[in-house]
Formats: structure tokens, C-alpha cells, sequence
């Protein structure tokens, strides 16, 4: 005698539109109108970041000479050459490294926190900014990499990145397999040696403009925004990074629950995991190599865009690109305006708002859960 | 149809499954039963490929499991196991809907056919009105049923279950391996699955296979495996069958070891 009867289709599947019993169609119309505000919140920050500074640009010039760049018109230029230079040449990257560089954070940080399954995981687990640092206090304070000319800074912070999370991995694998728990060891371990590394390195310089220079680039900057390669670099990495994880959407869900559910459902957890980091490596590295290492964006990002859309990653991975595009825009806004014109380290800013702003999601998730 | 030839485990130097063999065919459900640590669930691991014996093969249908691409085992073999996701931020749907990876490719999104079994599994295990809700705010009953609706939407022709009745109270015991025991006898699935409960193996499985001490101690029909001889030395308890109704029924008392059993 079951109640539960296999045959007969429940009179309320019956009645109701599949997706109405799950509860799917309320979901698809928060995430869509999350979407599409956010992007138009996303447009409005970078006219707005391109607008305000030491020399503030009205919102319709703005526009103005970004259609004259991207599409020639207006062709008659009716503002100054400074004002165009300032629009396209100063702002505009800038802004756009602040975009790129926000929405990289974040999508790296859901991945790891799918990943490795803890919340307070964040992109720099994979000792990939320490490695970073390690290699630009090398470029700045001794010179390391001057083959590469002007973009030396970037490029030994980016091999710095990749030496560390390559050590990362190779501690964290043992026989094909990275587990979790050895992934979050082997990347703190690895943090604190390339750290002491950076540090003495800036001690045996004996440099106090070097060391000075070191800590700004430690506390992240988009100050070496221009129209040149690296900033398409990391264009090219962060979209695709970002179009990769929202395929992966699924998969990271399966992953999220556990490796032997994961199993169940089709997803090999060693070889997704893998493949995991070797993308969110990719993208954490580049940006940090461009921007220094910006804390909290990474790791209070993913929270707010599950808060909004709930858990499924594929929603997740693209609010949150917007959420931290939008962020950085403005914590950059703030770092060139507040001491002007003096610019202070924008990790300085994303920490002083994210610090708070996680304790009260802490206070918040723990009244929920228990 | 799964059948498995001479799997072996070991844990380290442990060895927790030797030389073991199974045959699962369709339309019946076979049970796992033994005291902990007999390598129960390591069993059940093996069977859906969670773990690789050193040796022997499982074959499902007659192809080689370890031979198949992960998503297409996935298909044919469902599989509730005790990992509860406790953490996970999705909600019943989303949870259920899982099932339907398998099936999806990388760039397809779940349409109205993959909402339809997705529903259809929720009903089945009574937990429709539960949908939205957050699967990590569940009972650990509500849950376990939610991931056997999720192996449901799976659609595949074999299900295994690793102690499907855990956390669940007795009207649901039933109900759920009521509902495993339908699907093998009307829908002619393969079911394998681990129980402790004795009496509830009795009820719903048609074959057992008894582990103890790193092998097979018995296998065959429920009724040829639940006696009292060859029960008793494996759980070190006494064991009295009693059969009502057509019903096999066992009662357990505890007891002091006899001589018998020092010298067995």
C-alpha cells in the first residue's frame, strides 16, 4: 500500500505548466530583470566613471566622443582636443580595465567557491596574486623583465602569477587528483613563502620609492590603463573566461553539491577541476598582473549576485560579472577623486566597503541557517 | 542488467572488498546488506563507477562501464548517494533539475520536456509544493526524497541507492522503496540498493546479496539469504524468522557469544 502512486501524473502536474510547479518562470523574470538593470546600471557607471574626475566631463559630451571613436559620428568634433584626450585616451581605458577587471574577480570567485565548496574562498586561494606580487616587486624594484619595455611590469607579474598557481597545483595534485582541502592548503602555504619572498625583496633593495611604488601595486591600481595589448589580453581572457563558466553553469552546480554527486551526474570532478583552475588562473593572473591584486571583489561578489538570483551558477556567473564590473568602476571613481589629487590604491577602497559589507552577510547567513 | 565480476577493493593496507561478484537484472531489486564496515556503499561506489576496481570490470547492459563516456553511464545509471549537499544554495527545483545534465549538451538550456520529468519526479516523491524552496533549508527526509526524485529525472534504466531510507520515518521508509520496488516490477529497471533494515529488505527486495568480512557470504533470493544460519555469525546477533502473511519478518536479540560462535 503506497501512497506515493508511480502511474498516475499528480493532478497539479497536470493543471499547471511544468515550469509553474517548479517555480521556474518567477526565477526567469527576477534573473532577466536583474539582467537588464544591471547592465543598464553597468552603461550608466562607465559614463559616469568617465565623466567624473579632477576634470568632469558632462554625460553628453562623453557619449559624444565615444560615438565619434567607435563609429565616426558625430564627425564634427564641437569640444577640446584636452577633453577628447582626456574622454578617450585617459578615461575610457581606464574604465574598461575597471570593468574587465571587476567582472573577472568576481566570476573567478564563484568558480573557486563552486569549486573548492566553501564560501569564504576567493581568487587569490591560488597564491596566484602573491605569486604576482612577487614577480612585479622584481620588474619595479630590480629591474627583472625590462626585455618587455613598457609593458615589463605586467608581463613578470603575470609569469609570477602563473609560476605560483603552476607550484599550487603541483602541491595540491597528487595522483591526478586536487582535492579541496589540499587546494586551499597548498595555496595558503605557497601565499605566505612568495609573500615572505616580496618582502624581501623589497628589503634588499634598500629602496624607499621602490618599496613605495611596490605597496601601491600590492594595494591594485588601474592607473596603467591605455589603449595597448595588455589591456586586450585581458579583454580576450575575461569574456572568455566569462562565456566558458556560464556554459559550465551545470557543471559547476553538480560540482557545487559534491565530487561523488558530481560523478553521478556525468561530471568527472578531477578533470572539471582541473580544467577549473586552469581558467580561473588564467583570468585571476591577467588581471592582477594589470591591476595589482584588489581584494574583496572576488570574494563578496559571488554572495551578492546568489543573494539576487539564487544558486544556479549560470545565473550567478553573469550577474555577478556585472555586479563586480559595476563595483570596481565606482571603487576607482572614489580612489581618483577622494584625496585629488593625490590618487589612493583602489584595494584600499573595495576593502574598507567589502569588509563591512561581509560581516553583515556573515550576521546575516548565520540567522538563516541556524 | 548490471553485472560485476571480481571487484576488489582496499582502503590502504585495508582490504574492504575481495574477489566480489553480482549480477542485477532488470525488473528485480537486489539488496546490499551487511554490518557496517562490510563494504556496502564501497560496493555500490564500484557498481556505478565511482570508484575503479584494480580488478574484474562492471558491465551495464553488457557494455563496459568504464569504457563509456561519463554522461552517457549517467543516463543509464542513476544514482542516489548519501552525500547530502546540505550546502548547496539551489533550490528543489533547480536540485531535481540536475537530473536532466545528462541528457543536455553543453549548450542547450532545460526546456519544457526536461520541466515536465523534472515535475513528474517531485510529484512522485510527494514533494511538488516544496519546489522554490531552498534545498539546503530541508528536512534531512525532504531531501533524500528530492534526490531520489532528482535519480528519477534521470530517466535512466538502472537506479542504484545507498540507504535510501536514511533520515527518513517510517510512513516514508516505505513509501520510498515502495516506489524503487514499482519501478524495477512494473517499469522492469535495474534497482540495486543498500539497506540496514533487515525487515525492510525482506519486504522490498527480490535478491540479496549478504557482505561480510571483505566478500560475499550469500546471495540469491530474499528468502534463501535472510536465515537465521547464516545471518547470526556475520551480525553477531540472534536472529529468529517468523513469517506472517506471506511475510518474512526477522526479530533480533542481543546475546552473549556462545562456544559455538568462539570456535566458528
Amino acid at each position: 500500500m503506497h501512497v506515493v502512486d508511480t502511474r498516475a501524473v499528480p493532478s497539479r502536474a497536470r493543471d499547471a505548466a511544468p515550469e509553474d510547479v517548479l517555480g521556474l518562470a518567477a526565477t526567469r523574470r527576477r534573473t532577466t530583470a536583474w539582467v537588464v538593470g544591471l547592465a543598464l546600471g553597468l552603461l550608466a557607471t562607465m559614463v559616469a566613471g568617465i565623466g567624473i574626475g579632477a576634470f568632469s566631463v558632462p554625460a553628453g559630451t562623453v557619449a559624444q566622443v565615444v560615438t565619434h571613436h567607435l563609429l565616426g559620428w558625430p564627425g564634427e568634433r564641437t569640444w577640446s582636443a584636452p577633453m577628447d584626450a582626456i574622454v578617450w585616451q585617459v578615461r575610457l581605458p581606464r574604465v574598461l580595465l575597471g570593468v574587465l577587471v571587476g567582472a573577472g574577480l568576481a566570476i573567478c570567485g564563484v568558480a573557486l567557491q563552486a569549486m573548492v565548496r566553501n564560501v569564504l574562498a576567493d581568487p587569490y586561494l591560488l597564491g596566484v596574486n602573491s605569486g604576482a606580487s612577487s614577480g612585479a616587486a622584481a620588474a619595479i624594484l630590480f629591474g627583472v623583465g625590462a626585455g618587455f619595455a613598457e609593458h615589463a611590469l605586467q608581463v613578470t607579474a603575470f609569469l609570477g602569477a602563473l609560476a605560483a598557481s603552476l607550484l599550487v597545483f603541483l602541491v595540491a595534485r597528487s595522483a591526478g587528483r586536487v582535492t579541496s582541502v589540499r587546494l586551499l592548503l597548498a595555496g595558503v602555504a605557497v601565499g605566505y613563502a612568495l609573500y615572505a619572498l616580496t618582502s624581501f625583496l623589497i628589503f634588499a633593495s634598500g629602496s624607499a620609492e621602490g618599496a613605495r611604488s611596490v605597496m601601491f601595486w600590492l594595494l591594485g591600481s588601474l592607473g596603467l590603463a591605455k589603449w595597448d595589448l595588455p589591456l586586450a589580453v585581458v579583454a580576450v581572457v575575461v569574456l572568455g573566461a566569462t562565456a566558458l563558466l556560464t556554459l559550465w553553469g551545470r557543471r559547476l552546480d553538480a560540482l557545487a553539491v559534491g565530487d561523488e554527486t558530481a560523478h553521478t551526474l556525468g561530471v568527472r570532478p578531477e578533470r572539471f577541476r582541473l580544467r577549473l583552475l586552469v581558467v580561473v588562473a588564467l583570468c585571476v593572473g591577467v588581471v592582477v598582473s594589470a591591476a595589482g591584486s584588489i581584494g574583496f571583489v572576488g570574494l563578496v561578489v559571488p554572495h551578492l549576485a546568489r543573494r539576487v538570483v539564487g544558486g544556479a551558477h549560470v545565473r550567478v556567473v553573469v550577474v555577478a560579472a556585472l555586479m563586480g564590473a559595476i563595483l570596481l568602476v565606482w571603487a576607482d571613481v572614489l580612489a581618483r577623486t577622494l584625496f585629488a589629487p593625490q590618487e589612493i590604491p583602489i584595494g584600499i577602497i573595495t576593502s574598507l566597503v567589502g569588509a563591512p559589507f561581509l560581516l553583515v552577510l556573515i550576521r546575516r547567513l548565520h540567522a538563516t541557517t541556524a | 542488467m548490471i553485472e560485476a565480476d571480481d571487484l576488489s577493493w582496499s582502503y590502504g593496507p585495508a582490504q574492504v572488498l575481495q574477489a566480489v561478484s553480482l549480477a542485477a537484472p532488470h525488473g528485480r531489486v537486489l539488496g546490499l546488506i551487511g554490518p557496517n564496515g562490510s563494504g556496502k556503499t564501497t560496493l555500490l561506489r564500484l557498481l556505478h563507477g565511482a570508484l575503479d576496481s584494480s580488478t574484474g570490470s562492471v558491465r551495464v547492459d553488457g557494455d563496459r562501464l568504464a569504457a563509456l563516456a561519463p554522461r552517457d553511464a549517467a543516463r543509464r545509471v542513476a544514482v542516489v548517494v548519501q552525500e547530502s549537499g546540505g550546502e548547496s544554495t539551489l533550490s528543489v527545483a533547480e536540485m531535481v533539475l540536475l537530473g536532466r545534465g545528462p541528457h543536455l549538451s553543453t549548450f542547450q538550456r532545460a526546456g519544457a520536456g526536461d520541466h515536465a520529468v523534472a515535475a513528474e519526479a517531485l510529484a512522485r516523491v510527494g514533494m511538488s509544493h516544496l519546489a522554490s524552496r531552498a534545498f539546503a533549508g530541508l528536512s534531512g527526509g525532504e531531501r533524500q526524497r528530492v534526490l531520489i526524485a532528482r535519480a528519477l529525472t534521470q530517466q535512466a534504466t538502472h537506479l542504484l541507492l545507498d540507504e535510501p531510507t536514511n533520515h527518513l520515518d517510517i510512513r516514508y521508509q516505505h513509501e520510498v522503496l515502495g516506489l524503487v520496488a514499482d519501478l524495477a516490477h512494473d517499469l522492469h529497471r535495474t534497482v540495486v540498493v543498500v539497506l540496514h533494515d533487515l525487515n525492510l529488505a525482506a519486504r522490498y527486495c527480490d535478491d540479496l546479496v549478504l557482505l561480510g568480512d571483505g566478500g560475499v557470504v550469500a546471495a540469491g533470493p530474499v528468502d534463501d539469504v535472510l536465515v537465521p544460519d547464516l545471518l547470526e555469525p556475520v551480525y553477531g546477533i540472534g536472529i529468529e524468522r517468523v513469517r506472517t502473511d506471506d511475510q518474512l519478518h526477522l526479530l533480533f536479540h542481543p546475546r552473549t557469544p556462545t562456544q559455538e560462535d568462539v570456535s566458528a
